[in-house]
């Protein structure tokens, strides 16, 4: 056990990772950096840090700058997935997407059910989420919405250092494609965490707090966001069990149905925009399995339907806050 | 490279049996035995079978939604494969990939791809594969023209020169990207023109002459073996039927069909060169004929014989596990 930072968990899972499997490679845009460049090499270790040092240990065989070239990459990815390779690759901002979808939504997560079974594409995309930076409408988003839709596609959003260390380990073990989404407000967040390798099962949620009032429903950075609204509301005799499902998809709906069970009531927080989001979609699924449990309706806490604002005095109204978990916490009590 | 006569049979057997299966295909889909599109490759078989008479084990192949020659040409079971686009069980897909995404992945034939261009990016990613295993094959894709100005395959041809990996694109130009002439929408009109851009080489070959595409695409084919560098090379040939089966093809010029089945097609002028040249009789030429039409006659009968896939197939193989 030692303090680690989200940052150095996904770092060492990936050195961890490589050392365990050479079929496991990665790729993408400066995650070493300085190839072809007269200074020096493995300048930049990712565009946020994440990889640094990779290629020092394994090569520029293993560890693969690509040009600014999203489409041939997350393809050619895609492509060795399906020839006997364990491929990762990061794509720095989930929005950045949009010129690659391709590769991602009609090959690597059809390939297995339209080849008729007996392929698997064991490939891994690392991508940023997440506001905060004051980076704007083409890099702050939340989208994972987008990939929890298509079939064939897993999906895993780590909230802590300690999530994101056994989830990684876990999404390159696994045989399908996987999307891992990483908050990059969480980069420099730090806890305990183990130094041997561990894996976290997708599909299994983890109750971070137990209450018998409410039953809170949380992504990514959005379970501290809902861990200090509900201490707040424990002042006022509120509890509130905060639910963190870690893969979106699978997604385990048995334990969250299993909470409203107890609490009679959920709200869902998640930073993503609220038209067709996970939040929408869970509330959908409590609705069709749970309905004569709720004693009141559900409450979504999303973004607000527009694109992320720039300037912080807008961009600080845009993602849920606690006040606003509260306060839709307080809505439901109210409500039944 | 000499052929034997033994090579010469061989690809007389294959390219008769892709023409013959892709006739069959044609038949069937009229009588309305066969669902969904099907895009079919009658007149482009000298370059689907010079091509890949010089890939094997441990190569690996993409190709187009006008695909089911080349994977006939790279072994794929013609049953197998007619099982898939009649959509049954037993089918090379068990019946769920169909025509446009035929795939034999566990023998390297990466799929057709229903998404123009898709097979270019993922060649490369089976050319990395190659590589770090440290073997001597190639992943080869074939790009229709219209596929050529795709933006993905531009970025594939970069990045398997950046990265030095094995791919062979290979252009196979009929001159028509569904209704729309290459003339109109490839803007250099060559596209051999382009591997200059890409630091690659590029070669040019007639793809109605068999043996002028078994020789170049050879020594293409060798030189990303042994280089590991990836190359071009453009094919001009013809198609003789619509881009779909079902297309009133008024696109055409007048006369144009009759001229390409007079002049341009790869399977007579084959035989008119083998039996001139005293290599082979016509009498063995006939009988490869009668064999390929026994052939594909059994693979329909099969496909019709073949039962649905069961229900429990919908759900099946979306992931390993969930």
């Amino acid at each position: 056990m030692s303090i680690k930072s989200y940052r150095q968990a996904i770092n060492e899972t990936l050195f961890e990772e490589m050392r365990r499997d050479e079929r496991v490679v990665i790729m993408g845009e400066d995650i070493a950096g300085g190839a072809g460049c007269a200074g020096e090499d493995d300048a930049w270790g990712g565009p946020l840090g994440v990889t640094a040092g990779l290629v020092g240990e394994f090569g520029r065989g293993r560890v693969l700058d690509t040009p600014l070239s999203e489409a041939g990459f997350i393809g050619a990815a895609a492509g060795a997935a399906i020839s006997g390779m364990r491929p990762i690759a990061e794509l720095m901002f989930v929005d950045f997407f949009g010129v690659c979808f391709d590769a991602i939504y009609n090959q690597a997560a059809k390939f297995r059910y339209m080849f008729g079974g007996g392929v698997s594409c064991p490939l891994v995309i690392r991508t940023t989420i997440g506001a905060g930076m004051r980076t704007a409408a083409q890099h702050s988003q939340s989208l994972y919405s987008l990939f929890t839709h298509v079939p064939g596609l897993k999906c895993v959003a780590p909230s802590s250092p300690y999530e994101a260390k056994g989830l990684l380990a876990q999404a390159i073990a696994d045989d399908d494609p996987v999307i891992f989404f990483e908050h990059k407000l969480m980069y420099d967040m730090t806890e305990e965490v183990p130094d041997e390798r561990y894996l976290i099962p997708f599909g299994e949620a983890n109750i971070m707090r137990d209450g018998e009032h409410v039953t809170i429903v949380a992504i990514s950075r959005m379970v501290h966001v809902a861990l200090e609204a509900a201490e707040a509301l424990a002042g006022e005799g509120v509890e509130c069990e905060v639910i963190d499902p870690r893969s979106l998809s699978p997604l385990d709906a048995d334990t969250i149905i299993e909470s409203v069970e107890a609490t009679g009531r959920l709200v869902i927080v998640d930073e993503d925009t609220p038209r067709c989001s996970l939040a929408a979609d869970i509330a959908a699924t409590v609705a069709d399995e749970a309905f004569t449990a709720l004693t009141a309706p559900i409450k979504r806490v999303n973004a607000p339907h527009c694109p992320v604002p720039f300037t912080g005095a807008l961009e600080d109204l845009y993602i849920p806050n606690a006040a606003k978990v509260a306060a839709a916490v307080r809505a439901v009590m109210e409500a039944g | 490279m000499q052929l034997s006569r033994d090579d010469l049979l061989s690809a007389y057997r294959t390219m008769r049996v892709i023409r013959t299966f892709e006739e069959k295909v044609a038949e069937e889909f009229a009588a309305n035995n066969v669902p969904g599109f099907v895009h079919l490759s009658v007149g482009q078989e000298a370059s689907a079978v010079g091509v890949l008479a010089h890939l094997g084990d441990g190569d690996y192949v993409a190709t187009t939604h006008r695909g089911h020659g080349h994977c006939i040409a790279f072994g794929s079971d013609p049953r197998a494969m007619m099982l898939e686009i009649f959509g049954r069980d037993g089918g090379l897909c068990k019946g769920k990939g169909g025509s446009i995404h035929i795939a034999d992945v566990r023998r390297g034939m990466l799929g057709a791809n229903g998404i123009v261009g898709g097979g270019a990016p993922l060649c490369v990613g089976a050319a990395l594969a190659i590589k770090s295993r440290g073997e001597k094959g190639v992943a080869l894709v074939f790009i229709g023209d219209g596929a050529s100005n795709q933006g993905h395959v531009f970025e594939a041809m970069n990045l398997a020169a950046v990265w030095q990996v094995p791919v062979v694109f290979v252009y196979e130009n009929n001159h028509y990207a569904e209704s729309t002439g290459a003339d109109y929408a490839v803007a250099c009109r060559d596209l051999v023109k382009r591997a200059e851009g890409f630091g690659m080489t590029g070669t040019m070959i007639d793809g109605h002459d068999y043996f002028a595409v078994h020789a170049a695409a050879g020594e293409v084919i060798a030189q990303v073996r042994d280089s590991g560098k990836p190359a071009l090379i453009e094919i001009k040939l013809d198609r003789f039927r619509g881009h779909f089966e079902g297309d009133a093809q008024t696109y055409r010029g007048g006369g144009e069909i009759e001229r390409l089945w007079a002049e341009a097609d790869c399977l007579k002028i084959f035989t008119e060169k083998v039996t001139g040249a005293g290599l082979l009789e016509e009498s063995q030429l006939e009988a490869i004929n009668a064999e390929a039409a026994s052939l594909i006659d059994d693979c329909a009968a099969a496909a019709h014989a073949a039962p649905e896939p069961a229900p429990e197939a919908l759900l099946a193989d979306v992931y390993t596990s969930y």
